[in-house]
């Protein structure tokens, strides 16, 4: 377990959790990674000032590191020009690829993120493009030279959980990238699960934003991550749903 | 009860009294508020039509306790939920909407609230709208700012910390043409991180020019779905149009603004039916513009100069409430703004349940965010309010207030890319 590392485009990091921060107070960013563990952390660009007021990149301690998110970008086109911007405002070469063309239920469009993943990956980006599990647009993603795929797992901010679970699975088994699990987490159970099925790493916001106390569930998280992590890696969970044996074989009648 | 909106002048000539006298009392003296004024674009769209049918449909004292209790343990909240919520029945359950509201809400936006604040750079009005201070009528000081005066009041409020204004003009061609309110808006790209207008309804073309010149949100209240009491409220100009205004917003986003917010005034006529029609407006428009932002507001009747008895009648802060609550459920994506109309117990209750936007260091008056702002004496000429507002609450004190109670304030939530 100890040289259990997540590597995403040739970094290391020990935390499995990604921790989201558009949606709860400034002033409790620095308890949520701390409580968390969290090694990364997303910022909409959008979001930061630019004047003194509450900058966020104040509150985000300086060992973690930084995943600028391209949230409102509406195609690739402006996804591009957010991560450069991004980038110039000195967040690193991280970025996580937001597409949305629909501002109800924050869908990301499949086709626009893997055109931006492949601007971005050729200018040197760490890209992690957030998308609808979907094997083809996986492949895709990893052609065009992500260093992460992201799914979602139930619709951003629902607090579902794993509604896509199989395809989620299908992009575990199949894709040699980190799949980490991004959108729709809940509750630390469903992190857990996600981790034991396989995922690289799983990332929230919405949870802790509503939580009765953040830093509380953003220790439970860490907690569950951890242990989802080792079950998948014990390989228990495969123990489980795929184990008993019958007491007659069938293949008993095989005899040279 | 009514409102007693007819206010004479005794600044006003004898011809002005008797045409505004005439326009009052004779219906048939005024034009056909249905018909499109010359150069005014007409698109094909059957938003209207569903709005405005759902409306009329719209029975509210058909719905009992048992439709609210549904609606409230329904996932997804249908139309004929929304219409359950809304109706008198759901008042003794708008504690438990609140709740319902907050959860919607949280999930949505987190604890965050957005701020923003109104610069008005003209009062001129060409209309008679009866219950508006800037109408036509109305005796107060005309003021039309020019582009310094325009950068001076901007730098003002730029200073005070503010990334995100809305430029509002009185409805006049003539006074603030769209060249002018487009000049505005390239000095308030210098100045802010964010800019919306809300102006007279403009054609496609003119949005797309708007929206080059830096704009991308547009306001533009209907004021009352009911298209009859419009007609004897907007007695004169081309705010009289009644179906240009409706798709106003349309032909917004078929000009590339990338937001708009919709809006009746409370008061003016049936609440119930008005927030019907307005939550309808933006979920029709929504469906058929998935990528647009939307968002509504829910202004009340103030009074206004001259006529400091104009009031909100039956819509009170209980049913002000009811009306929030239900578009959050309804709507949990939407953008909802309460603006200074309402008071600042209203505005701290109301943040932490449905609302995700308040404006702060308000003024509806012309050029006179300098003395309001920092108390010192004007020497240059200022122009009249629109209406009272409710809640002065400065930019700073607002910040501070909103994380007091445990929100946390965002000044931009946009990049021009």
């Amino acid at each position: 377990m100890k040289d259990d590392k997540l590597v995403i485009g040739g970094h290391e990091f020990s935390s499995r959790f990604i921790l989201g921060s558009g949606k709860y107070s400034l002033s409790l960013i620095e308890a949520a990674v701390k409580y968390a563990g969290a090694e990364l952390i997303t910022l909409a660009v959008r979001r930061t000032n630019s004047k003194e007021h509450e900058n966020i990149l104040d509150y985000i301690p300086k060992e973690v590191t930084l995943l600028p998110n391209t949230s409102g970008a509406r195609n690739a086109d402006e996804a591009v020009r957010i991560a450069r911007l991004a980038r110039e405002l000195g967040c690193g070469d991280f970025v996580k690829i937001e597409i949305m063309r629909d501002t109800k239920y924050l869908l990301p469009d499949n086709q626009e993120t893997i055109r931006a993943t492949e601007i971005l990956a050729k200018e040197g980006f760490v890209v992690m493009p957030y998308m609808y599990p979907d094997l083809n647009t996986a492949r895709d993603l990893v052609n065009a030279g992500a260093a992460s795929v992201m799914p979602l797992a139930s619709p951003i901010g629902s607090n579902k959980g794993l509604a896509t679970k199989d395809f989620i699975q299908i992009l575990i088994d199949e894709i040699d990238l980190p799949i980490i699990v991004d959108a729709g987490i809940g509750r630390p159970s469903q992190a857990c699960e996600a981790m034991e099925m396989g995922a690289a790493a799983v990332m929230s916001n919405t949870a802790l934003a509503t939580a009765g106390d953040l830093p509380v569930m953003a220790e439970a998280f860490k907690q569950a991550i951890e242990a989802g992590r080792k079950a998948y890696l014990s390989g228990l969970g495969r123990v489980l749903t795929r184990g008993a044996a019958p007491s007659d074989t069938l293949t008993g009648f095989l005899h040279d | 009860m009514e409102n007693h909106y007819f206010v004479d002048s005794d600044k006003l000539s004898e011809a002005a009294l008797k045409k505004k006298h005439e326009l009052e009392t004779n219906p048939a003296s005024r034009t056909d508020h249905m018909k499109y004024m010359e150069g005014m674009e007409q698109i094909k769209s059957d938003i209207m039509d569903k709005v405005i049918t759902e409306m009329k449909n719209y029975d509210y004292s058909q719905y009992t306790a048992r439709d609210v209790n549904t609606a409230l343990n329904h996932e997804n909240c249908t139309v004929e939920d929304f219409k359950a919520l809304l109706s008198p029945a759901a008042e003794p359950f708008l504690e438990k909407m609140a709740q319902r509201a907050k959860l919607e809400t949280q999930k949505h936006f987190g604890n965050t609230v957005y701020l923003f604040t109104p610069l008005y750079i003209a009062n001129y009005c060409e209309n008679y709208c009866v219950y508006c201070g800037f109408n036509c009528y109305n005796d107060i000081r005309r003021m039309r700012l020019d582009m310094e005066q325009i950068e001076h009041e901007m730098k003002v409020i730029a200073d005070s910390g503010m990334e995100e204004i809305l430029l509002l003009t009185g409805e006049s061609r003539a006074q603030s043409s769209v060249e002018y309110i487009g000049e505005a808006c390239k000095l308030a790209r210098k100045y802010f991180r964010m800019v919306g207008i809300e102006v007279y309804p403009l054609n496609t073309d003119e949005y797309r020019y708007l929206h080059e010149c830096g704009v991308d949100y547009v306001t533009v209240f209907q004021e009352t779905y009911d298209s009859d009491c419009y007609e004897q409220l907007h007695l004169m100009g081309h705010k009289r149009v009644w179906p240009y205004r409706f798709e106003a917003q349309e032909r917004a986003l078929m000009g590339g603004m990338r937001g708009i917010a919709c809006s009746a005034l409370l008061g003016l006529s049936d609440f119930r039916k008005d927030a019907l029609a307005s939550a309808l407006h933006v979920y029709f428009l929504q469906r058929k513009y998935p990528q647009a932002e939307i968002s509504l507001s829910c202004p009340r009747l103030r009074p206004i100069i001259n006529n400091d008895e104009i009031n909100p009648l039956d819509v009170h802060e209980k049913q002000l409430c009811q009306i929030l609550c239900a578009y959050r459920i309804f709507l949990p994506f939407c953008g909802i703004t309460v603006s200074s109309r309402e008071s600042e117990s209203f505005r701290n209750g109301i943040v932490k349940i449905a609302a995700t936007k308040v404006s702060a260091g308000v003024s509806t008056g012309i050029g006179d965010h300098e003395s309001k702002y920092t108390g010192k004496e004007s020497e240059a000429a200022e122009g009249d309010e629109q209406f009272e507002i409710n809640d002065g609450r400065s930019f700073d004190k607002m910040y501070k207030d909103m994380s007091e109670e445990g929100l946390q304030p965002v000044l931009n939530d946009y990049l021009y890319v």
